[in-house]
């Protein structure tokens, strides 16, 4: 082996166990018989910890492939989150897969390959290599998606998802070949160097409206949110917690990726894209959840909120920017896994309720849950000292730093919006007559909702040494 | 005792009281009686070791005392407590209203007691923290983080309208908040710290004074409240429990008259000094419109509420006027309205925990099978009104005078409100206590009971002993207030001069 190839390969070992060990599941699913699933998840749970573990105890910085794959403290806060998202996943769908018969081996097996995806966006630093890992994590989710075959709902969402998600990757793919056509490359590196400087062509303007495009339908940003309340309502519900959660993340990182590494030299361009994207979410998600009663749909235009939240650190084009978007996305994992946790516990007579008012009363007959829930409705909604409020600090600290005080208001007025239909939640489950109880919570649910309830609560006493990783990570770009 | 942290003992204090309350597991009498327990001696003796604070404040300096200062966040943002002449005598309003508060739901509150003390000891250790914060990040995380108890309170254990007044009580306070939010983001990268002592020395370019202003006067004329943004005031004191509604008046108003004295009238002391024409009309029509309003009110809680906000009027106007005694003033009516408004309140839950009713038609006639609490209700109404002797005189007064030396019309527009003030809390007092006692219901109501005596008597005594004898918050406040006086012209001058110097 080339001493090259040497050093690619061992920036590159992380993904490479994630490919090899879900290639190694797949089999043991397959060669096991009917009773896989279980076994296959704790195998990928084991397997994906191990690779946080790895990331954690040998940082390993570089470029790798020929530039086409890079590994900085970004890429690793990232991914780490990721991860993260991916494990607490399959670990809240083990209860579910039991009591609900979702027993299919190729769930951990496809959540493995999407995560596999996402850590090539995140670590993707040329426009061939995102495009591989982009698709790679979007099959994936498209199976995922559909993967309880006999409902027609789920199928309904793996197929809206799967022609919109294609018709957004065709789009990005024309952007890509278009910033090819007039800068001569697709490596991120050479195309930043290639518009330093240079004239600002039309076409380029064009292939980059279209990349980014693609981007934001990955993250569901307005106006590439349509599919997202679908999806996640028709989805069985820890799949639904993974969209929310895994993907965004990589999503996201990869668009700090492609505008601060490939497009810094035309940042008013993009800037102006990415201030109106952030403001078109905040207010959809603020304004279309207030007539949600399905609470996974809530979650959905909630979603859409927060990436507006989150576009808006990334529109500041700073290191602030860049550290509030890192600090955002880590708080809003935690959040969302924590709520997905409660959501999955609401069964009753076996069978999982999704309907907001199905927890009314909770503060009465489970107060432990209606409390937590209440620190992550409040925390969604911005309210300090809670986590979510430190998460919006941060993206419109560097918005005031940048100048852009329009968007500033809108943000802040848009989370105002946003507090009632959190409230709305909190009022349900707090001040209206009980609707009965739901089941006892499986141990793994309690133990997510727990650490997600303290780490929001708890988050204004870490928040120092958190900032500081996260300032890490930002420093990356700068 | 000096490097006792005795801020952050007083302020997280309460916090522990809560936790121990959560760890009362079982149900049932004996467990309610533990928890009421709990919360008493939490708040007692919270109350004792603030007592502590202003023994150990020295008032003859105007600089911050006590002070505490610990990394947190970094980039600037640290855990900063200190207490200085204006801030100091809020923290002990805070931590004697307290136990009066939990005895006063002592009995009333029957119902999930356990979540209910909770949500009020939390609520103390943010409403101390908000008035101990020397960092605008900490400000602001106890000053917001207060809403989340205070809307479990009113949500939970209110009224009939309870959901509608919880929602636009903290939806009105949030908007007003976050916009404050973002002035303090631009004087953070203005200023490149958020550390109040440097803040107040900082002098900011004039033109961003009026924005930074703006931002903040709208998140504290909301929490005051002034006219017109003062309409989640009466729902929220109407649908509150008691304990609630003397929170309420007694202290997170006084939040926004601190909050002015804090930030407004020192950091931005070109914008106040132009925009104050603004304040003393809002000032005006609220002292003179609700007062108005507060005398067509059938509800007793309204009425005050109302009356609450004409109050609050002579504070923003003494505020404004940017001398010694008007500040002084403003200052001094705060507490007093925090004592008078919060004995009102419970007062009135006196009556609402016997008949279940706060229409002032259902009542009539207590004097007579109520002497005690006819008397007690008397005071408190004469010192609502700002009857010389009590402690609601003072305040008024000083206020008067300050604005009469800046402009005469405000001062005498103001002082019809006075007149109409007699006139609201009169009649009501005429309504409910005098006349015959005709009315069957009424008749059985027994007078004050030893737990009621132990919650208004104390405030009796304080309202007229301030009355007085107001020298020793006078005393306490008057070298801050000079030096706060003295530092906005000064630092007005400075920041006009930075802006002709750049126009050159």
């Amino acid at each position: 082996m080339t001493p090259d190839l040497t050093i690619s390969l061992i920036l590159a070992t992380p993904e490479l166990i994630l490919a090899v060990g879900a290639m190694a599941l797949l089999m043991v699913g397959v060669f096991s018989g009917p009773r896989a699933n279980s076994t296959v998840t704790g195998l990928a749970v084991a397997l994906l910890v191990a690779v946080i573990a790895l990331m954690v105890i040998f940082p390993a910085d570089g470029r790798a492939f020929g530039g086409a794959f890079v590994s900085d403290a970004f890429a690793r806060f990232m991914k780490i989150l990721t991860l993260v998202g991916s494990v607490v996943t399959l670990v809240m769908s083990v209860g579910f897969a039991k009591a609900e018969k979702f027993d299919k081996f190729e769930f951990p097996v496809l959540i493995m390959l999407a995560t596999l995806g996402m850590m090539l966006m995140i670590s993707a630093n040329d426009m061939i290599a995102l495009y591989l890992g982009l698709e790679l994590q979007s099959l994936a989710l498209y199976v995922v998606a559909a993967i309880n075959r006999d409902s027609a709902r789920s199928t309904e969402a793996g197929l809206k998802y799967f022609v919109l998600g294609a018709l957004s990757s065709g789009m990005m793919l024309y952007g890509i070949s278009l910033v090819y056509g007039y800068t001569g490359n697709t490596g991120f590196d050479v195309i930043a160097a290639t518009l330093t400087g240079a004239e600002r062509q039309l076409g380029l303007v064009f292939g980059l409206v279209f990349v980014l495009a693609g981007l934001a339908f990955k993250i569901s940003a307005v106006p590439f949110h349509m599919w997202t309340p679908d999806v996640y309502e028709g989805a069985p519900t820890p799949v639904t917690a993974f969209f929310a959660a895994a993907p965004k993340m990589a999503a996201m990182a990869l668009l700090v990726r492609v505008t601060m590494g490939a497009f810094e030299p035309i940042a008013s361009d993009w800037q102006q894209i990415i201030v109106f994207v952030a403001i078109a979410s905040m207010i959809l998600g603020a304004f279309a959840a207030i007539g949600q009663r399905n609470i996974k749909r809530l979650m959905a235009y909630s979603s859409i909120g927060h990436v507006g939240y989150a576009l808006v650190g990334l529109a500041a084009n700073s290191e602030a920017g860049v550290k509030g978007v890192a600090i955002y996305m880590l708080i809003y994992l935690a959040m969302t896994l924590g709520t997905f946790a409660v959501i999955l516990a609401m069964r009753r007579n076996d069978a999982n309720v999704e309907q907001i008012d199905d927890l009314a009363g909770l503060s009465s007959t489970n107060p432990m849950m209606a409390t937590i829930m209440t620190i992550l409705m409040f925390s969604l909604a911005g309210i300090p000292p809670l986590a979510g409020f430190w998460g919006k600090w941060y993206v419109f600290l560097a918005a005031i730093d940048a100048k852009l005080y329009a968007l500033a208001v809108i943000g802040v007025v848009s989370s105002v919006v946003g507090a009632f239909y959190y409230l709305r939640v909190i009022k349900i489950m707090w001040f209206d007559e009980s609707a009965g109880g739901f089941q006892p919570m499986a141990g793994e649910l309690r133990f997510v909702m727990l650490l997600s309830g303290a780490f929001v609560l708890l988050y204004v006493l870490i928040g120092g040494p958190v900032g500081r990783f996260a300032e890490a990570a930002a420093k990356t770009f700068f | 005792m000096t490097d006792w942290p005795i801020l952050s003992t007083v302020t997280f204090l309460p916090l522990v009281g809560a936790l121990l309350i959560l760890l009362i597991r079982e149900d049932g009498a004996g467990a309610r009686r533990n928890i009421r327990n709990v919360a008493l001696l939490t708040t007692v003796f919270t109350f004792v070791l603030s007592l502590f604070i202003w023994i150990g404040f020295d008032a003859s300096t105007p600089g911050f005392q006590m002070v505490e200062k610990q990394e947190w966040l970094g980039s600037g943002i640290s855990y900063h407590m200190g207490v200085d002449g204006i801030s100091m005598l809020f923290v002990i309003l805070t931590t004697f209203l307290m136990p009066l508060c939990v005895l006063a739901s002592w009995e009333a509150v029957e119902h999930r007691v356990k979540e209910y003390m909770i949500a009020f000891l939390i609520l103390e250790t943010l409403m101390i923290g908000v008035f101990c914060a020397l960092d605008i990040v900490l400000f602001y995380v106890f000053f917001e983080a207060g809403l989340i108890p205070m809307f479990i309170i009113i949500g939970v254990w209110g009224g009939k309208r309870r959901v509608y007044a919880s929602f636009k009580f903290f939806l009105y306070t949030l908007l007003g908040s976050v916009l404050m939010l973002l002035a303090m983001m631009a004087m953070y990268w203005q200023a490149g710290t958020t550390d109040i002592p440097t803040l107040l020395t900082h002098v900011f370019p004039e033109g961003m004074q009026y924005w930074l202003w703006v931002a903040f006067f709208a998140s504290f004329a909301v929490k005051m409240p002034m006219w017109p943004v003062h309409t989640w005031l009466p729902d929220a004191h109407v649908e509150a429990p008691t304990a609630g509604s003397v929170i309420l008046a007694g202290i997170l108003l006084k939040m926004g008259g601190y909050g002015f004295l804090r930030f407004s009238l020192p950091m931005f002391p070109v914008a106040s000094i132009d925009l104050a024409p603004l304040v003393f009309t809002l000032s005006v029509i609220a002292i003179i419109y609700t007062s108005l309003v507060a005398l067509m009110q059938e509800d007793i809680k309204k009425l005050i509420a109302y009356s609450s906000v004409a109050h609050m009027g002579f504070v923003t106007m003494g505020i404004f006027a940017i001398n010694e005694q008007g500040v002084q003033g403003a200052i001094f009516q705060m507490l007093s309205h925090g004592l008078v408004s919060g004995a009102l309140f419970l007062c009135v839950g006196v009556i609402y925990d016997r008949m279940h009713t706060r229409e002032i038609a259902a009542y009539g006639g207590l004097v007579n099978n109520m002497p005690k609490y006819a008397t007690v209700f008397m005071i408190f109404t004469m010192a609502n009104v700002g009857l010389p002797g009590t402690s609601g005189f003072v305040g008024e007064f000083l206020t008067l005078l300050s604005v009469f030396k800046v402009n005469t019309w405000v001062a005498l527009f103001a002082t019809t409100g006075v007149i109409l003030s007699a006139g609201y809390a009169l009649w009501l007092y005429r309504r409910v206590v005098f006349g015959s006692l005709t009315k069957e219901s009424l008749k059985g109501m027994l007078d004050l009971s030893a737990r009621e005596k132990l919650i208004l008597y104390p405030l009796v005594v304080l309202v007229i002993f301030f009355g007085v004898y107001p020298a020793p918050i006078l005393d306490a406040t008057a070298v801050s207030v000079e030096a706060l006086v003295n530092n906005v012209s000064l630092s007005a001058d400075m920041a006009r001069e930075a802006a002709t110097a750049a126009a050159q």
